[in-house]
C-alpha cells in the first residue's frame, strides 16, 4: 500500500517500523502477522502452513473448526486473521464465520476447492473478506494482510463518524480497497462490493458521497436518555420513534435512533451472549460505563460492524477485565481489557462493560503497564466532545497506533499500528479536522487518540496481549476502535488521555509494551504516538483528556497534544490538554513528549516510521505543524503523500 | 558425469510427469516450497495425501456399493478428495474428480462408478511414479528444477 508518495516509505517501512520500535528493517510488514488457519483437510493444512510461513506470517493451524474458536476465545488479540475452509465435517465454515465475526470480528478468508458463483457468494453475504479457491497459491495469500488493513481502516472510518473524513478520502478509499481486493480468485468486483457493503452498513456513513451528513455524537448524556426512554419503553417496545419522542432532543432524527437502536441491541444481545462470565463485571461495568459510554456513543459512528467487533470486544473483553481484574491483576489482562473497554466505549454496547473496565483496567493499567492500560486510560475520560475529536484521532489511529507502537517499544505493536496508519494515513488526510488524529499517528503512536484510538487499540490491544511483535494491531483493528473513547475512566490517574493509546501500543506487540512499559502503561497513555490525541485528552488527572483531544483535534492544529501524550502517561496531564490545541504544533510536541515522559522509557515517536506518513499526513493537514519529525523524521507532512 | 547424467534423468521424469498431464503447476508451487528448511517438503505433502486420502477412497468405495447411490453424500466425499488432490497438484486424478461430481449431480450411477475406477487408477499410477521420482531425487541431490514448466 502506498500511502502517499511521500510518505510511500510508511506503508511498508513504516509498517515495518511499526513492528520493530523503529529498528526494523524497513520491508518487513507484513510479517509477523499472525494467521490462524482452519482446514479440515490435513495436506491442504500443512501446505497453507508452509506458504504461510514463507510469507513470514506466524501460522497456527487447526484441523477442527471448534478448536478454532477456543483458540480464538481463549485469546481474543492473538490472531490477526483468520482463514477458514468452507466444508468441514465439525461445522460449516460460514457459521465459523459468523461466530468470529461476531465475537471477534477479525477478517476471515474463506477458501474452497468449489468455485461455484453460489458458494462465494455466500462468503461474500456471511461477511468473509475474501474467499480463495483451492488449490491456494501463495501468491493469494502475500496479501491477506491488506484485508486486516483494511478493516482497522474502515473501523477507524466509522469511529470518525463526525465527518471529519472527508468526502473525497472517503471516496479514495473505497477505491483503493478496491484495488487491494482480490486476493484472487474472485475478482476485486467482489471484494470491492463487500467492501461497500460493508460500508454500507455503517450508519450514516458518508462514504465516497460527496454530502457530508452532520453525525450525531452521541455523548453519554444523550446515550443515557437513550437507554432511559428505551428502558421505560421496555426493549422490546422500544421503537425509535417513541424513543426519539420520549428523549425529546431537538436535532435527533429517528434514524439516528434507529441505528443506535440497532448497535445498542447488538450490545445488549452481545451481553446476554457473554453474560456467563461477566454478568458480575457486567453490572459492575455498567454502572460506570454511562459516563464513559457516553464518550463512545460519540464514537459511534462506528457502523456496525464496528459495533460487533465493540461488542465482541466487550464480551471478551470483559471476561479477561473480570478474569484480569476487577482486581486488577495484572498486566496481563491489560490488554484484552482494554481493548474490550474500548470497544465498547466506542460501540456503545460495550460502554458499560468498558467503564467498569476501564477502572480497573487503569488500574491494570498502571499494574500492567502494557498492555491493557494503554487502551483503557485513554478513553475513559473521553468526553463526548472528545470522542467525537477522538473519532477523527481514531483515524488518525492508523498513525496511532503506529505511533504508539513507534514508540518505541515494540515494533511489534508498531507494525500493527504501521499497518493501520497507512490506512489511517488516508482517512487522516481525509479529516482535516482530525489534526489530532493525524498528530497522533504523527506522534508515531497508534494511541489512537483515546477514543478513536480506544477502538482501535482495543483491538490492537487484543492482539497485543501476546505479541508485542506484530501484527497486533491490525487484527485487533476493529475492535480497536473502541478503545480510547471508552476508557476515560481507565485513565488512571495518568492524564492518559489517550488511554487507549497505551492499549494501543500495547495491542501491538506485547513485546513493545513491555519495554514500553512505561509507555504502555496505558494509563500513561502510551500514547505517545497517540500523543496528539492523548494530549488532547490528557486528562489531568484522568479524566481522560480525550476531551481535550476531541475538542482540540480540530482545534488541535495548534494543540500539541502530543507532547501532552506523554506528559500524561506520567501524568503529566498538563501537556495533554494543552497539547490537544496545540495539535498543530504537534511537531514541537512530539517531542516535547518524549521529553515528557522520561518514565517513559520509550520515545514518543522514536522510529515510529509509520507515523511520519501518518503525521505527516497529519500535520499537513494541521498546516503544516511543526514536525513531529523530530523523532520520525517526518519532514513536513506530505499529508498528500500519504498514499491512499 | 554419472551425477549429471542421473539429474538429467530426475529433471527429464519431473517433465514427464508434467507432459502427461498428471501433474500441473500447484506441484511447481510446492517445489517452490521446499527449501533448506524442508528439504523434503513435497515427497512429505505427496506421503501425507495418500495417506489421508485412502481414507476417502475407502469411504466413496463403501458409498458406491449401498443401494440406492447417495449421491449428495458422495459429492461431498468427492469435493473433499478433490481439494486434496488438487492441492498436490495431481491433474488428471483431479479431472477425473470433477467428472465423478457430474456424474453425481446427474444422479448418474453407472458414470460415477466407471469413473471412480479409473480415478483410482490413475490415482495408483501417480503414487508409484512420484515415489520412484522422489528416490531418484534423493539419491541425486537437490536438483534444479530447469525445465520448469511455465
Amino acid at each position: 500500500m502506498n500511502l502517499g508518495s511521500g510518505q510511500g516509505s510508511m506503508s511498508t517501512a513504516s509498517s515495518s517500523g511499526a513492528w520493530k520500535a523503529g529498528d526494523v528493517v524497513p520491508d518487513q510488514f507484513p510479517a509477523g502477522l499472525r494467521v490462524l488457519v482452519v482446514d479440515d483437510d490435513p495436506t491442504c493444512l500443512m501446505i497453507l502452513e508452509k506458504m504461510l510461513r514463507t510469507c513470514l506470517y506466524e501460522v497456527t493451524k487447526c484441523n477442527r473448526a471448534e478448536t478454532a474458536l477456543s483458540l480464538l476465545r481463549g485469546n481474543k488479540s492473538g490472531f490477526d486473521i483468520v482463514i477458514s475452509d468452507v466444508h468441514m465435517p465439525d461445522m460449516d465454515g460460514f457459521k465459523l464465520l459468523e461466530h468470529i465475526g461476531l465475537e471477534m470480528d477479525l477478517p476471515v478468508i474463506m477458501m474452497s476447492a468449489d468455485d461455484g458463483k453460489h458458494v462465494v457468494m455466500k462468503g461474500v453475504t456471511h461477511g468473509a473478506c475474501d474467499y480463495l479457491i483451492k488449490p491456494v497459491r501463495i501468491e493469494a495469500l502475500k496479501n491477506i494482510w491488506q484485508h486486516v488493513v483494511r478493516k482497522r481502516k474502515n473501523e477507524w472510518k466509522d469511529l470518525e463518524q463526525s465527518g471529519s473524513v472527508e468526502d473525497g478520502d472517503r471516496q479514495q478509499k473505497p477505491s483503493e480497497d478496491v484495488d487491494y481486493s482480490s486476493s484472487a480468485n474472485e475478482g476485486n468486483w467482489k471484494n470491492s462490493k463487500r467492501r461497500k457493503d460493508e460500508e454500507d452498513d455503517a450508519e450514516e456513513r458518508d462514504d465516497t458521497s460527496t454530502l457530508k451528513k452532520p453525525r450525531v455524537v452521541w455523548s453519554v448524556e444523550l446515550h443515557q436518555q437513550f437507554v432511559a426512554a428505551v428502558n421505560q419503553l421496555g426493549i422490546d417496545k422500544a421503537v425509535p420513534k417513541k424513543i426519539l419522542e420520549l428523549m425529546n432532543v431537538p436535532g435527533l432524527t429517528r434514524e439516528n435512533v434507529a441505528s443506535h437502536l440497532q448497535k445498542y441491541r447488538l450490545y445488549l444481545r452481545r451481553l446476554s451472549g457473554v453474560s456467563q462470565h461477566q454478568n458480575g463485571l457486567n453490572n459492575s461495568f455498567m454502572g460506570p460505563q454511562e459516563a464513559t459510554f457516553g464518550s463512545i456513543s460519540s464514537l459511534n459512528g462506528l457502523d456496525l460492524q464496528t459495533l460487533a467487533v465493540a461488542g465482541q470486544l466487550p464480551a471478551q473483553s470483559l471476561a479477561t477485565l473480570q478474569a484480569a481484574g476487577l482486581g486488577r491483576s495484572t498486566g496481563k489482562s491489560g490488554l484484552p481489557m482494554p481493548l474490550v473497554d474500548q470497544r465498547n466505549l466506542f460501540s456503545f454496547e460495550a460502554p458499560k462493560f468498558r467503564y467498569g473496565e476501564g477502572q480497573q483496567q487503569q488500574q491494570q493499567l498502571s499494574n500492567s503497564s502494557k498492555q491493557m492500560n494503554l487502551l483503557h486510560g485513554i478513553p475513559t475520560t473521553m468526553e463526548p466532545k472528545q470522542l467525537a475529536t477522538l473519532r477523527h484521532s481514531a483515524q488518525s489511529f492508523g498513525s496511532i497506533n503506529m505511533q504508539v507502537n513507534a514508540h518505541g517499544n515494540d515494533s511489534s505493536s508498531l507494525l500493527m499500528q504501521m499497518a493501520q496508519p497507512h490506512s489511517r494515513a488516508q482517512i487522516l488526510n481525509e479529516t482535516t479536522g482530525n489534526h489530532v488524529s493525524r498528530i497522533a499517528s504523527s506522534m508515531g503512536q497508534p494511541v489512537l487518540s483515546n477514543g478513536i484510538a480506544g477502538g482501535l487499540l482495543t483491538r490492537n490491544v487484543i492482539v497485543e496481549n501476546g505479541r508485542g511483535a506484530g501484527f497486533n494491531p491490525v487484527s485487533q483493528g476493529p475492535s480497536v476502535v473502541e478503545f480510547p473513547m471508552n476508557h476515560t475512566a481507565e485513565l488512571p490517574g495518568n492524564s492518559f488521555p489517550l488511554g487507549t493509546n497505551p492499549g494501543i501500543s500495547s495491542i501491538q506487540s506485547k513485546g513493545l509494551l513491555e519495554e514500553v512499559s512505561s509507555e504502555i502503561k496505558g494509563s500513561r497513555g502510551f500514547v505517545p504516538s497517540y500523543d496528539i490525541f492523548n494530549e488532547l485528552h490528557q486528562p489531568k488527572s484522568q479524566d481522560w483528556e480525550l476531551q481535550n483531544v476531541g475538542l482540540t483535534f480540530n482545534a488541535s492544529q495548534h494543540a500539541n497534544s502530543i507532547p501532552g501524550n506523554l506528559g500524561s502517561e506520567h501524568g503529566n496531564t498538563h501537556n495533554i490538554s494543552q497539547h490537544l490545541n496545540t495539535l498543530v504544533d504537534s511537531s514541537s510536541r512530539v517531542k516535547t513528549e518524549k521529553i515528557l515522559d522520561p518514565c517513559c522509557e520509550i520515545t514518543p515517536f522514536p522510529e515510529h516510521y509509520v507515523q511520519e506518513d501518518l503525521m505527516s499526513a497529519l500535520l499537513k493537514q494541521q498546516e503544516g505543524i511543526g514536525p513531529v519529525e523530530g523523532e520520525f523524521d517526518f519532514d513536513g507532512y506530505s499529508m498528500d503523500n500519504i498514499p491512499v | 558425469m554419472e551425477r549429471t547424467q542421473q539429474h538429467r534423468q530426475v529433471a527429464h521424469m519431473r517433465q514427464s510427469l508434467f507432459d502427461q498431464g498428471l501433474l500441473d503447476e500447484q506441484f511447481v508451487q510446492l517445489e517452490e516450497l521446499q527449501d533448506d528448511a524442508n528439504p523434503n517438503f513435497v515427497e512429505e505433502v505427496v506421503t501425507l495425501f495418500y495417506r489421508d486420502s485412502a481414507r476417502l477412497v475407502l469411504n466413496i468405495d463403501q458409498a458406491l456399493d449401498k443401494t440406492p447411490l447417495d449421491f449428495s453424500k458422495l459429492d461431498s466425499y468427492m469435493h473433499q478428495f478433490k481439494g486434496s488432490a488438487s492441492s498436490i497438484g495431481a491433474k488428471k486424478v483431479k479431472g477425473e474428480c470433477t467428472l465423478f461430481r457430474e456424474y453425481c449431480k446427474a444422479g448418474n450411477g453407472e458414470g460415477c462408478m466407471k469413473t471412480f475406477q479409473q480415478l483410482k487408477k490413475d490415482y495408483a499410477v501417480l503414487r508409484k511414479k512420484l515415489e520412484t521420482y522422489f528416490q531418484l531425487a534423493r539419491q541425486v541431490g537437490p536438483v534444479e528444477t530447469a525445465c520448469r514448466r511455465k
